[in-house]
């Protein structure tokens, strides 16, 4: 179809050169923050650079890792869900319960994955079908979801499992320090990354976050989008409940209280917009590995836990003041330049009445 | 085309607006409003959706700062910086839907800000209330001033606005559009309302686009067009259809050259569309090659059919077809992949993703089309919006240039082409030209006419008049919901159409 004779113009792609688009941005800046950190531990921190530490950094971190893939999607459309690690309490209790009542150990952790998925569900439910802001229903389902699990098992642990299993996710790729859940993070990484960046539904998900009404005049079905990402994130929670579980041979309705904080934190610092509609993986997981990092060595140096935490926290609102700070330089950047072009960049007229 | 208000003999204008000018960057909305209010009096203020009647009040009321013209007050020149200077010099302005506490009572409202007070700063409740129920009593409304406003009806919250617009001793009362919500009764006690204020001595303004309110209340009407002052008239020296032909008149068949196009088969069939309280009944059809205007107010249902045609919003009953094929409800994708598109009436909010770039929202709504086994890589999408972008002369820095920074004219030629990329059957536009530049409106006018020729069947929602009769091979129009009006190309003319959309059909005919 042919529509108007107008001049053929050619457009560039990008604004801006491509070392400009790669190495300032927020994501670039973690992950130098990460390097930094890595490379001063090395050199400040005795036992930093020992093959164990490696590996107990890996393993702590790794259920933050997964969880926080299903998270930035759904930061990234402008929602939230704090019921995450109530729902990693709920399948560790779930798991521990049916191995305990002779269920094989893997359909136990079927099973909990699945309590995970439906858990989601009902966070989805609430919050697209029933229409409820996602911040309130996950605070209420972070009481109930953990109320549950600690309902079901009350103040007991189950802390018998297949040693098999338990072996399993302690192993270690052969050869290196590397624990063997890294293999399945990387390749959930790398699926979540392509989705988000590269595929249709991943643009709808960035539509969704920047501007819902628009995206819905695009044909995006918001509401289904948006549950189909709480069922995610349920079932990522349950099997992380698993891998928790088995990793310290311990089942409890408190398993990981509080580990939402710790990845909603470090997916923002990974550059992520609470507001929906920026982010990018490779930060999110930069993010993840700084916060572990930096607590690691920190720990190793002998240094208390209160005050890792006031340093964690401190280095969060850093990096979020540092991104007001950059966005308003640019503004004034742009400002400066569309008063020199005059009249045709401005950003917006009113109304015409 | 604008002249002089003229001074009658007699007494001098309490408020006066010679050849005001405001523009908004490219977009002028006013171009010379003209308009004296005198003591005692109740005027009216006539025009199209766009002809600046709003403009004007917001000058007046102190939210708009004018570019040129005079403004006076008592005869001395004025100029409000915000709407409290306004009203300390007292001019108060009585919007359509007031906006009160709804959890304060009758009487805080009346009072908010500037309570009466007692020794040490207590706030004397029983002084409010007297001064409230006096209010009422010489406006001759019984309201009871304490419950709390939340649950009163549009009329009663008028009411309250003009009680406090009395309380503060306003000596020009500004009316826009009060009585759109009201019922015949509330209507009637707005107007007696409205009358012992003139008899008190003020100036009213009433603003309305029903001409039995006006011909019924006022004393002298001032009918404005395309920006600018055309006359003001005694109530008594002039007809409705004379303010109609006042209100439309100028040359529109020049304005939007229409290619002939070969009008083919139906291709969009709506039949009894109903969605209750919003618009009921609605039949149409469309054919291929064929534009058709949907002409009305601002309010009259249009763009709430188009979305429900479309699916963004729901509807009860009746059907839309597709070349013959029932659409489902509520599903724009199936919409879209079936070939219809719509181009919205709000392309800030519905139209575009503002944040995002110009390439994204080109290909947002053929992102499935564009992957090659499920992925999008970069590539597609930019090739895509290369074509789209140079097709519509759209100018932008670059292809990933957010959308917020193009200029208005731009950012419309880029929901235009998001939809055409989808290569519709239908075509709906929504207020295709509001608020964007005279050259690209000519330019979306002649993309519109270029796509019937080949075959694209189009429906053209607009509340400027001349581009309706420019542009349509057929014209319907709404009314409060209903389809009151068809009209051919030869049949349409300015005064049928405004007729049909402002319930005097019956006066005409």
């Amino acid at each position: 179809m042919t529509t108007t004779q107008a001049p053929v113009r050619t457009y560039k792609a990008h604004a801006q050169p491509a070392w400009r688009r790669m190495v300032l941005t927020r994501e670039s800046a973690i992950i130098v923050m990460l390097v930094l950190v890595v490379l001063v531990s090395l050199v400040t921190v005795r036992n930093f650079d020992s093959p164990l530490t490696v590996t107990y950094l890996l393993r702590d971190v790794a259920p933050i890792l997964l969880i926080a893939l299903p998270m930035t999607l759904i930061i990234v459309t402008e929602e939230i869900d704090l019921s995450v690690a109530s729902i990693v309490g709920l399948a560790s209790v779930v798991t521990g319960l049916l191995a305990q009542a002779g269920l094989p150990f893997p359909l136990a952790a079927l099973a909990a994955v699945l309590v995970g998925t439906l858990a989601g569900g009902f966070n989805g439910f609430l919050v697209t079908v029933v229409g409820l802001p996602s911040l309130a229903v996950t605070i209420g389902t972070l009481a109930l979801f953990r109320g549950i699990a600690v309902g079901l098992l009350g103040t007991t642990a189950i802390t018998d499992f297949p040693e098999y299993w338990t072996d399993l996710a302690k192993a270690n790729i052969p050869g290196t320090p590397i624990p063997v859940i890294m293999v399945l993070f990387a390749v959930l990484a790398l699926v979540f990354a392509v989705v988000l960046h590269f595929t249709p539904f991943g643009r709808s998900l960035f539509a969704i976050g920047l501007n819902k009404e628009a995206a819905a005049f695009s044909g995006i079905d918001v509401a289904r989008t948006k549950f189909r990402l709480f069922v995610l994130s349920g079932a990522v929670s349950g099997f992380a409940g698993v891998y928790f579980t088995l990793l310290y041979s311990n089942a409890r309705g408190d398993n990981a209280m509080g580990m939402e904080l710790q990845i909603i934190a470090a997916v923002l610092l990974g550059g992520v917009s609470i507001f929906g509609g920026r982010g990018a993986l490779h930060g999110v997981i930069a993010g993840v590995l700084l916060i572990g990092t930096l607590g690691s060595a920190l720990r190793l140096a002998g240094i208390s836990s209160d005050i890792i935490n006031v340093i964690t926290g401190l280095l969060l609102i850093a990096s979020v003041v540092s991104t007001s700070l950059l966005a308003w330089l640019q503004a004034r950047r742009s400002a400066a330049i569309g008063r020199r072009r005059g009249r045709d960049h401005r950003r917006s007229e009113p109304a015409p009445h | 085309m604008a002249i002089e208000v003229e001074t009658p003999e007699g007494p001098r204008p309490v408020l006066e607006l010679r050849r005001v000018v405001k523009s908004f960057g490219p977009v002028v909305a006013l171009r010379s409003g003209s308009l004296a209010l005198e003591r005692g009096s109740i005027h009216a203020l006539i025009g199209e959706n766009g002809a600046g009647k709003s403009t004007l009040v917001k000058i007046v009321a102190g939210l708009y700062r004018r570019d040129a013209g005079e403004f006076l007050l008592d005869g001395r020149s004025v100029d409000f910086s915000s709407t409290a200077q306004s009203k300390a010099a007292g001019i108060a302005v009585i919007y359509q839907e007031p906006t009160l506490f709804p959890d304060l009572s009758v009487t805080e409202n009346i009072f908010m800000g500037r309570q009466a007070v007692k020794r040490l700063g207590r706030i004397d409740r029983r002084a409010m209330r007297a001064e409230a129920l006096e209010i009422f009593g010489r406006l001759g409304v019984s309201l009871d001033p304490d419950r709390v406003t939340d649950g009163l009806s549009i009329a009663d919250q008028q009411i309250i606005e003009i009680a406090k617009a009395i309380s503060l001793d306003a000596r020009v009362l500004i009316m826009d559009e009060p009585t759109a919500a009201l019922s015949g009764v509330e209507v009637e006690r707005l107007f007696a309302v409205a009358r012992s204020l003139r008899d008190e001595g003020r100036a009213l303004l009433f603003i309305s686009h029903r001409f039995d309110e006006v011909f019924a209340l006022c004393d002298t009407v001032t009918v404005m067009r395309d920006g600018s002052y055309v006359d003001t008239t005694p109530i008594g020296d002039t007809t409705v259809d004379e303010l109609v032909r006042q209100m439309v008149g100028r040359d529109v068949t020049e304005l939007y050259p229409k290619l002939d196009a070969r009008i083919g088969d139906v291709v969009l069939e709506v039949d009894g569309l109903t969605r209750a309280g919003v618009f009921r009944d609605i039949s149409f059809e469309v054919r291929a090659g064929e534009i058709v205007g949907l002409a009305g107010l601002v309010g009259a249902g249009r763009s709430e059919v188009a979305r429900a045609i479309f699916g963004v919003d729901p509807y009860e009953s009746g059907s839309v077809r597709l070349e013959g094929a029932l659409l489902p409800k509520r599903d724009p994708r199936a919409a879209t992949s079936r070939g219809i598109a719509l181009v919205p009436e709000d392309r800030r909010k519905q139209g575009l993703v503002l944040d995002d770039g110009v390439s994204r929202n080109l290909t947002l709504a053929i992102r499935s089309k564009l992957a090659t086994w499920g992925l999008l890589w970069g590539g597609s999408e930019n090739q895509a919006a290369q074509v789209w972008a140079s097709r519509l002369d759209v100018k932008a820095a670059a292809l990933d240039a957010e959308t917020g920074t193009l200029s208005g004219g731009n950012q419309q030629k880029v929901v235009l082409g998001k939809w055409l990329a989808t290569e519709p059957k239908v075509l709906i536009v929504d207020e295709p030209t509001r608020g964007i530049d005279v050259g690209t409106k000519a330019e979306v006018h002649r993309l519109l006419s270029q796509l019937a020729q080949q075959g694209l069947a189009i429906l053209m929602i607009s509340s400027e008049l001349p581009e309706v009769l420019g542009m349509a091979d057929r014209v319907l129009v709404m009314r409060e919901g209903r389809l009151t009006g068809g009209f051919t190309r030869e049949q349409a003319t300015p005064e049928a159409i405004m007729h049909a959309a402002t319930a005097l059909t019956e006066a005409v005919r």
